[in-house]
């Protein structure tokens, strides 16, 4: 590898060609402020908070412009201040100034450089237009009014996801992000992911905040509030406390959930376990007796919205069985009542997730197989980060508790739900049982791991080889759905999540998100995995009583009836 | 006495722009027939001696230009042609494109030859229906006559020329953005590097010159570099198109050889101002170019003498404003367009200049005060080193030589005066 050598600051180093000056001083110890930039997206360079002096003419945008060999770089001085300052009062000229009572106070990174470049006053003409907000459907908010261009929200919409929801039009003043023709999110194909909330450094874009449902529930003595957690959500809501990302905080989740008042804390863990089952058996049964191959999984709303929207000619591909949030919610509304001696009109459903489609999925008409609306609530980490902080719940000091039985019984094969690869290794360490009838001694698998975009692997059961894929973020989705439709794939079982890096990744957790904090809680998810006494899902006990109890066995017609749905176009 | 030449005007009023006879009989195509003979390195050669600069506006020299692509091995190269003429005050390249259209199609050729490429791009202004028209009739009969096309001239070298026009962008004669609107996409400017010859159109390593920096190029090899180059200064060769406009008497399109003044053009050929107006300020090489007073006139057109004097070269575009005008006003005239233009991509540019209409607005109105002046100092002293391209760059030039020159004006407007009574206070100023 050449390495150029250069000079920023007073500090020399030496670095790969091709890395640019941002990169390089941030090897330095340099910090140079950013605001379009984003690690895992490509470079804009339209903010220009990062320009620094190259000696030219012209200042450079760190984040664009690569390194030269015996390049000098300033990056304070006062020409560099001075611009710097002066892009952002810019913006902020244009910004609402009500940051006490915007959603991101606290967490948005145009607020948190206007501290770091000692901005006093904005001398500029207030530009401010009041636009409308739009809240057209129940997981996304769009407040153009604080947009502040810098297209990151394009970025995933467009590259990564490949749903081209949003996109920028219009020039000068009205340059703005936007959908075709300014229509309101629900009139388009957005599904809801929640990728552009979680890239957006401002609070133009954010989830719906449902928090003042659930706490109307809690203060309902009438209501018994049951919560569900995701797996993702055990490895990330620390960040909202300041921990570092890939704390396994489990046992203080459960402990805080508590103190807010929820009845019963459960486990949407149990209900993963439930899937490997169902899903498990599916795939056995098409294998054995036909049916659309590859099949492919179905716990990932933003993914099933994908479906729905863009390629419903493969939807006989996609396993009946519904979300493990949405199992957990038919069945915290029927067996969980029945055996708790309740009312299910009386238990309220909040689930604790790290997606913003959750909520639309919640809602869907078919979601209801309890007789009522099975979920009745969708919070994201975010938000419940948000509620602990307003009760003053002191997370980090909570001593760890254990969940409610019956339903907060799992194995550490649901656990891995949360990052991608997970329920294709769930699934293989149980159907390869189920199979060959002998016990699985190495439960890793490890080539479907990772944050890898597309990822295969080959299992030997009883002598048939089974070729499996795994594609985290739709962009990645796309290329292998493409393939399927070209007949161009030997899959046998194919897993997808919507955001990349799977729930971990996912549009409702904590602002920050990078691939960097993503792999740190995909090892935290393998470690939690690692720690738990069951890893199979078939060996959940209480998974066991469920079918005993009230289900019967796995594809039953009970199961049918609460654990499975359909799929319809949504093609426009 | 300022003199006219004619290079590459030789045949604009004496052929007929449909009638490729009357460009051969004009000697039309001399120039690849004799660069058919040539290796492209010798007519790279000739090119760099012509002292030829990019005449689009940024002055780029044409040889090195053409020299960067030679070297990139990469296939296959495009060769495009900047007809987007956008810059207020401009209109130097329809004269060729409407007038003496064959002559375009032999230069790209030739340029095409050179780097062989097999295609080349015209991309023509929206507002310019009638270069389209004459544009696509040339390259049809060339083709038909066998100038252009597959075997050109009977060599194995295949050459076709596409026309393709742009939606009204000012932003997409920026060659990168050009290159994007080209390519079906949103015409904003990319980040460079990489440099338009390693990743172009089609990311492809790409020739982008304007029109005007095209229709130079049969002379120059026709007669050779040195010969064209004679025209000029010692640095800067040949002539250039100056599209003289405003206040003068004969408005037109002159071509005349670097050297000559600006004086010389504004009285000699342009003659002067009209019965009973004085001469007030001129501004050159278009919107994005500076303003600047009689003391200027005396300067020679030529790089190195308008870089020392702080003025430009630019498109050629010679604006003249007597003194029935408002100093004030045209300053918010000339940022009311860089307000509609700008892309809105970059924060400098998007918010800046809307900032800066603002300003200059309250000023029109009687609302300016002294606070304003460092303001504007700001964003003048900002915007040229930190917007994400030219447009940016230079959309300050204007309004702060303006105020330079008219400071006093400037200051009357805040006590609600405009002494050529242009701006209006009637919404009561202060």
């Amino acid at each position: 590898m050449k390495l150029v050598n250069l000079k920023i600051d007073d500090v020399d180093i030496s670095v790969p060609a091709g890395t640019s000056i941002l990169d390089a001083a941030k090897q330095a110890g340099i910090k140079i402020p950013t605001l379009c930039y984003h690690p895992d997206l490509p470079v804009k360079a339209s903010c220009r908070l990062c320009l620094v002096d190259t000696g030219r003419k012209k200042l450079e945008t760190a984040c664009s412009t690569p390194v030269k060999e015996g390049m000098k770089v300033i990056t304070n001085s006062k020409k560099v201040r001075d611009a710097r300052r002066t892009a952002l009062k810019l913006l902020l000229a244009n910004h609402p100034q009500d940051c006490l009572t915007c959603v991101r106070n606290g967490s948005c990174e145009l607020q948190a450089l206007a501290a770091e470049l000692n901005i006093t006053d904005i001398s500029f003409y207030n530009m401010v237009e009041k636009l409308p907000i739009d809240d057209s459907n129940l997981a996304i908010v769009r407040d153009q009014s604080k947009c502040i261009k810098c297209g990151r929200c394009i970025e995933v919409c467009q590259e990564v996801q490949c749903v081209g929801v949003i996109n920028s039009s219009f020039r000068s003043g009205e340059y703005k992000m936007t959908t075709a023709f300014d229509k309101a999110l629900a009139e388009t194909d957005c599904v809801y992911c929640g990728q552009c909330s979680a890239v957006c450094p401002v609070g133009a874009i954010y989830e719906k905040d449902d928090t003042a449902k659930v706490w109307k529930a809690l203060e309902d003595p009438d209501m018994h509030v049951v919560v569900q957690t995701a797996p993702a959500v055990r490895v990330s809501i620390g960040e909202e406390f300041g921990l570092e990302p890939g704390s396994i905080v489990t046992g203080q989740m459960v402990a805080a959930l508590r103190k807010l008042g929820f009845d019963k804390v459960f486990d949407t863990d149990f209900t993963a376990d439930l899937t490997i089952l169902e899903e498990g058996s599916e795939l056995l049964e098409r294998l054995k007796n036909g049916g659309a191959i590859p099949l492919i999984t179905s716990c990932s709303p933003g993914w099933i919205n994908f479906l729905e929207r863009f390629y419903p000619e493969l939807i006989p591909h996609v396993s009946t069985c519904k979300s493990p949030q949405q199992m957990f919610g038919a069945l915290a509304k029927t067996y969980y009542p029945q055996k708790a001696g309740l009312s299910p009109d009386k238990v309220f459903v909040v689930s604790i997730m790290p997606c913003t489609a959750k909520k639309y999925e919640c809602a869907r008409p078919e979601m209801n197989s309890s007789g009522y609306q099975d979920v009745d609530v969708v919070l994201t980490t975010r938000e419940l980060g948000r509620m602990l902080k307003q009760a003053g719940v002191n997370f980090e000091n909570l001593e760890p508790e254990e969940f409610d039985d019956p339903l907060g019984i799992s194995t550490g094969a649901a656990v891995i739900f949360g990052a991608t690869g997970g329920v294709m290794e769930a699934a293989l360490r149980t159907v390869y049982e189920i199979v060959t009838g002998t016990v699985l001694e190495d439960v890793d698998f490890k080539d479907v791991r990772g944050i890898k975009g597309i990822k295969e692997a080959e299992v030997e059961l009883d002598g048939q080889k089974v070729k499996v894929a795994v594609a985290n973020g739709l962009g990645n989705a796309k290329i292998l759905l493409d393939k399927i439709k070209n007949g161009e794939c030997d899959y046998q079982f194919i897993e997808i999540m919507c955001c990349p890096g799977g729930c971990i990744g996912g549009g409702g957790q904590p602002y920050g998100t990078t691939n960097e904090i993503k792999e740190k809680r995909i090892k935290a998810i393998y470690d939690a995995d690692k720690g738990m006494e069951l890893r199979k899902s078939h060996e959940n006990p209480a998974v066991k009583i469920l079918y005993e109890e009230f289900l019967g066995e796995p594809l039953s017609e009970k199961s049918h009836e609460l654990l499975h749905t359909h799929y319809v176009s949504k093609k426009k | 006495m300022a003199k006219i030449v004619e290079l590459i005007t030789e045949n604009v009023g004496k052929v007929r722009p449909d009638s490729l006879e009357d460009y051969l009989n004009a000697s039309g195509y001399e120039a690849l027939k004799k660069a058919f003979k040539m290796t492209p390195e010798e007519i790279i050669e000739e090119v760099k001696k012509s002292n030829l600069r990019g005449r689009g506006g940024a002055g780029y020299p044409t040889g090195s230009k053409w020299e960067q692509l030679h070297e990139i091995d990469e296939t296959p190269k495009y060769i495009v042609c900047n007809a987007d003429e956008g810059e207020p005050g401009t209109f130097k390249d329809k004269i060729i494109m409407d007038k003496d259209p064959f002559k375009l199609v032999e230069a790209m050729t030739i340029a095409g030859y050179t780097f062989g490429s097999n295609h080349g791009y015209i991309y023509i202004r929206g507002e310019y229906p009638l270069s389209k028209k004459t544009m696509q009739k040339a390259v049809d009969l060339a083709k038909e006559a066998g100038y252009l096309g597959d075997n050109i001239l009977g060599t194995d070298y295949s050459f076709d020329i596409h026309i393709r026009t742009g939606a009204g962008a000012y932003v997409c004669g920026e060659n990168s953005a050009q290159l994007n609107s080209l390519e079906g996409k949103v015409g904003r400017p990319r980040i460079k590097p990489p440099h338009l010859a390693e990743v172009g159109l089609f990311k492809k390593p790409t020739l982008v010159n304007n029109v005007e920096s095209f229709a130079a190029i049969p002379y120059i090899v026709l007669n050779g570099g040195e010969k064209y180059a004679s025209f000029g200064t010692k640095e800067s060769g040949g002539t250039k198109l100056v599209c003289l406009s405003g206040n003068v008497v004969n408005r037109g399109v002159y071509e005349v050889p670097f050297g000559t003044t600006i004086r010389e053009i504004i009285y000699d050929l342009g003659g002067g101002m009209p019965e009973g107006r004085k001469f007030k300020f001129a501004q050159i090489g278009g919107s994005s170019g500076p303003c600047f007073g009689e003391d200027k006139l005396d300067t020679p057109l030529c790089y190195k003498e308008t870089g020392k004097n702080g003025l430009i070269v630019g498109s050629g575009a010679l604006l003249v404003v007597d003194d029935s005008n408002c100093a004030v006003d045209f300053a918010k005239c000339i940022s009311e367009f860089f307000v509609h233009e700008s892309c809105g991509k970059c924060t400098m540019c998007r918010e800046g200049n809307r900032q800066l209409l603002r300003i200059l607005t309250r000023f029109t109105e009687g609302k300016g005060c002294k606070e304003d002046f460092a303001l504007i100092e700001q964003l003048s002293n900002v915007l040229p080193i930190s917007s994400f391209c030219g447009l940016g760059e230079t959309a300050t030039r204007a309004v702060s030589t303006c105020i330079e020159l008219f400071r006093d004006e400037f200051e009357e407007h805040i006590e609600g005066k405009c002494r050529a009574g242009i701006c209006s206070f009637s919404e009561g100023g202060k």
